[in-house]
């Protein structure tokens, strides 16, 4: 009933809208690298190896005001830190994967094929873990190259005054948005972004990397007051969004 | 804003990036079995990174104009990136993000400019 060839197509079915939503993503990435300075192959290498948009972006960004290698690197990893949260929920799903399979898989994780292929193996016991996976991460992966190349080409032959560079903080605004889901994330969000203008001026530009550690913590302490708040009222606070005014359950 | 950093200085950025978002990557799926599980701690902290990063990314580039804070509502950043986060809200779309977004801050550019 279920073939690898099925199964590799019917994540690719779930997997076709959404690389018209990472489609635009990949073109900014390839246009703001080469807005940057960075050569059209270093933009076309830096989307194959690092292959994480959101990290991607903000290192240009950086790489923009010449930040030191050293604080721009460090950004990529703290951008990418959800991304270990990803490996843990996923890793039951692999775990009689080959090592080599394991490898390979893991290359493909992204915000995208996480969420989909998790809801698949949480419904679904049937399903080849590794053929539906690729399904969806697959052509995930050739959009990301596909767009950031005609980004790139794209880049190259644009008038300048269109400020174009102005796209980097929409594309992160229309990812932000959907990850504030609660109270304590709409913290995180508020404080982190405060931070990050008050951090402006830090040395080194770290100004990013400070304002992830406060907003983080302020989500933290949202929620630990939150949960003392409503022991037996069972997160439904779901609904809620940015601006977070007190009403006590 | 062409960078001053050097053709190796950006393949190292590149090549240490990867590497280390690659580690990310493979972190619990390669050691699965060798390791219970994340620390409790640390899963609820790493709920908080995208919200605190991608607002952290955000902001700043809505309210600095030039290197100077502009929290005025002759800013045509701040005002476009309002737009922009109100059709985020409403359409949770990147394309329709960024149509919204650019477009007012042509428009605005052009009217406030």
């Amino acid at each position: 009933m279920s073939s690898p060839r099925a199964d590799f197509l019917s994540g690719v079915r779930v997997a076709a809208p959404i690389t018209l939503g990472v489609a635009p993503f990949g073109m900014v990435a390839g246009v703001a690298a080469v807005g940057v300075g960075m050569s059209a192959v270093q933009a076309v290498a830096m989307s194959i190896i690092v292959f994480a948009g959101a990290s991607q972006l903000a290192a240009i960004e950086l790489v923009g005001q010449n930040a030191p290698a050293a604080v721009v690197v460090l950004t990529v990893v703290v951008v990418n830190l959800r991304l270990v949260m990803y490996s843990a929920s996923i890793a039951p799903h692999f775990q009689r994967q080959s090592a080599k399979w394991k490898a390979a898989l893991s290359y493909l994780l992204t915000d995208q094929a996480y969420a989909i292929s998790l809801l698949k193996f949480e419904n679904d016991e049937e399903t080849s873990r590794r053929w539906y996976y690729l399904g969806v991460a697959v052509p995930l992966w050739v959009t990301w190259q596909a767009s950031t190349i005609a980004g790139v080409l794209l880049g190259a032959r644009l008038p300048p005054g269109l400020q174009l560079e102005f796209a980097v903080p929409l594309v992160f605004l229309a990812v932000l948005v959907p990850a504030v889901t609660d109270r304590a994330t709409g913290a995180a969000a508020v404080v982190g972004g405060t931070t990050a203008v008050a951090a402006n001026g830090l040395p080194y530009n770290l100004g990013l990397i400070a304002a992830a550690v406060v907003g983080i913590g302020a989500g933290l302490v949202v929620e630990s007051l939150a949960s003392a708040d409503s022991d037996e009222t069972d997160d439904a606070d779901d609904a809620d969004e940015m601006g977070d005014r007190e009403e006590v359950a | 804003m062409a960078t001053s950093l050097g053709s190796e200085t950006l393949w190292l950025i590149i090549l240490a990036g990867g590497v280390g978002t690659y580690a990310l990557r493979l972190s619990f799926v390669a050691l699965f079995g060798r390791l219970d599980d994340v620390p409790e701690s640390a899963e609820r902290a790493l709920r908080f990174v995208p919200a605190a990063v991608l607002s952290a990314l955000v902001v700043p580039q809505f309210v600095y104009t030039d290197g100077t804070l502009a929290l005025s509502p002759t800013n045509p950043e701040l005002l476009a990136g309002a737009l922009a986060a109100l059709v985020a809200w409403r359409t949770e779309d990147i394309l329709a993000t960024l149509v919204a977004g650019m477009a007012g801050l042509w428009v605005l550019t052009f009217l406030l400019g």
